[in-house]
């Protein structure tokens, strides 16, 4: 396989597996973020104290985490058909991708939420902040650089499981290493993939951890 | 201005019981500074939260401004409307400073006046004029971590005045703070205290804290209030504890024949040199053995310890003249008295035997 032949192969894969992992990105934060929030929130001690809710959703929230990918995505295809249509193609595979770490970044949420210092939280209900306030104003600005490192392990997540897909009808990098790579034995093409991904991780890695230390520099840690 | 009765919290700790506030009558007057002092574990805390409703009492009432505070809160945890209400209306400050690190120093301020749905420009103006208020307007755009401590404090207490309060409860304010910062922020609280009214009730572990702000003050011990009162009040409390600590006086009498009494100020005297009257009106030489006393509005408080020659039974007289001023005399240690007339018998034994 010569570089003329290698190369719209991994622009179209690279172009797919982006177009997998922002959109399903995009999905995970606006599902996990309240997720998270409510397991700080209903948790004993918590302004709105629920244990049986904060227990239902915690076991939702393992049960999610401890299957492995490949099997939630095949688990998924009946989900995927009646939201979608059909289960192939990179738009059908921001539904599982999106199922799959929803529950991922929601504990990351919590954890990032939970560090916000109890006093802040006390600070705002002695001035009468109701349950709005504490969340816009102070859980998630106190929370956000956490929560931004949080986006950057779910990206780099999630072009982890994008690879997965591509075992199931999925398009993207690793559709294309598993049929042109594996299947047809072109190794120079399995190892341009890799480089590819590893290049992707690195640059999201790199975006995340300057944005985290932009917001620090504003004064907001510590 | 507050007033709680009847208060108890009692926590629930794995199964067993544990009484914060054991019945706690409190009585804090419109316009003063009332200070709660304990040491750590005995309460105060709680008491404070209790005030605002941050902890919810197990019995008893809270009235803050002739609002019953406990007839507001609802079941949960979460505050209702009314309360939360009640609240913005009574500041509070921390002894974390608790300041949001992800707003700037003005952004601080405004939080609660957002909560209050005050419009943009007139948060800004007020936020302003309250950092202003507390010697902070160069800061308006810096970030707290660039703040020091002291610093940080003059910024919870404009964010704690932003919503008009008339009651500012400060939760330890200045026990992170070294002495000097303590102190400005101290006259910072007297100084608001007296420009705009306000009502400051605090709790502290410190009673330099009490002796420099408080015109009343309350001892807490074992979720109980044991000694309470305006600090002259306190001081006309025989054996009060509270009292001594404030204005502590110690010495013992240079030798036999003397007379050792502790006169107490009230403030009730105006302060006339009353030492110096007594000393010249019965031509008596005296002694002062140590004193602990402040000069508050153009009037004497505190204690001091004087000796007078000659035994008790000769200075009868001027005991009543200082008592005729409206002093508070109380005659030190009747034990060390007996003691004196033992050692005289027994040189009196020596001198026989010789």
């Amino acid at each position: 396989m010569t570089w003329s032949e290698m190369q719209p192969l991994l622009t179209q894969g690279t172009y797919d597996t982006l177009y997998m992992v922002l959109w399903s990105t995009l999905v995970t934060v606006l599902g996990g973020l309240p997720i998270g929030i409510l397991l700080v929130l209903t948790d004993k001690g918590g302004l709105l104290q629920n244990q049986p809710l904060n227990k239902v959703l915690g076991v939702i929230v393992n049960i999610g985490r401890s299957l492995p990918f490949i099997i939630l995505l095949i688990f998924l295809i009946p989900v995927t058909t009646a939201v979608v249509g059909t289960f192939i193609g990179p738009t059908a595979m921001i539904v599982p991708l999106a199922i799959g770490a929803i529950p991922f970044f929601a504990r990351l949420v919590e954890t990032a939420v939970r560090e916000v210092d109890h006093g802040l939280i006390e600070a705002v209900e002695s001035m009468g902040g109701g349950i709005p306030t504490l969340v816009g104003k102070v859980l998630l600005p106190q929370a956000l650089p956490s929560l931004v490192a949080g986006v950057t392990t779910t990206v780099i997540t999630l072009v982890g499981y994008s690879a997965m897909a591509g075992a199931v009808g999925g398009e993207g990098l690793g559709s294309k290493a598993i049929t042109y790579g594996f299947q047809r034995f072109e190794t120079g093409f399995m190892v341009a993939t890799v480089v590819v991904l590893i290049v992707l991780v690195t640059v999201v890695q790199l975006i995340g951890d300057g944005v985290v230390r932009l917001l620090a520099r504003r004064g907001r840690t510590a | 201005m507050i007033t709680t009765s009847g208060l108890t919290k009692v926590y629930q700790s794995r199964g067993r019981e544990v009484t914060a506030l054991d019945g706690v009558d409190l009585h804090v007057r419109e316009g003063e500074v009332y200070g709660v002092i304990g040491q750590s574990g005995a309460g105060k805390s709680s008491l404070i939260r209790c005030v605002n409703l941050l902890e919810r009492p197990t019995t008893g009432t809270v009235h803050v401004d002739g609002v019953d505070l406990t007839a507001l809160a609802g079941r949960g945890r979460r505050a209702g409307k009314e309360l939360r209400e009640a609240r913005s209306r009574i500041g509070m400050v921390f002894q974390h400073f608790n300041l949001l690190s992800s707003r700037t120093v003005q952004a601080n301020v405004e939080l609660p006046l957002e909560i209050l749905g005050v419009s943009g420009r007139e948060r800004s103006r007020k936020a302003l004029e309250l950092l202003d208020l507390v010697g902070l307007a160069d800061k308006a755009k810096a970030y707290p971590t660039q703040l020091s401590g002291g610093q940080k404090q003059r910024v919870g207490i404009a964010r704690a005045l932003a919503g008009d309060p008339k009651v500012l409860l400060s939760d330890e304010a200045t026990s992170a703070l070294d002495p000097e910062t303590t102190r400005s922020i101290l006259k910072l609280l007297r100084d608001l205290n007296e420009q705009l009214g306000l009502t400051v009730l605090l709790i502290t572990h410190e009673m330099d804290v009490v002796k420099t702000v408080c015109d009343s003050a309350a001892l807490m011990k074992k979720g109980r209030i044991v000694e309470s009162g305006t600090v002259a009040e306190l001081l006309a409390t025989p054996g009060s504890e509270l009292a001594g600590e404030l204005f502590p006086v110690t010495g013992a009498a240079s030798g036999p024949d003397r007379t050792v009494v502790d006169v107490t100020f009230h403030g009730e005297a105006a302060a006339q040199p009353v030492i110096s009257q007594l000393s010249r009106t019965y031509n008596i030489d005296i002694s002062i053995l140590g004193a602990a006393m402040d000069t508050v509005a153009g009037r004497l408080i505190g204690r001091m310890r004087i000796e007078l020659p000659g035994r008790y039974e000769d200075n009868v007289v001027p005991v009543g003249f200082l008592r005729e001023q409206g002093l508070q005399v109380d005659v030190v240690d009747e034990a060390d008295g007996i003691d004196n007339e033992l050692a005289e018998l027994t040189e009196l034994a020596k001198d026989g035997a010789k």
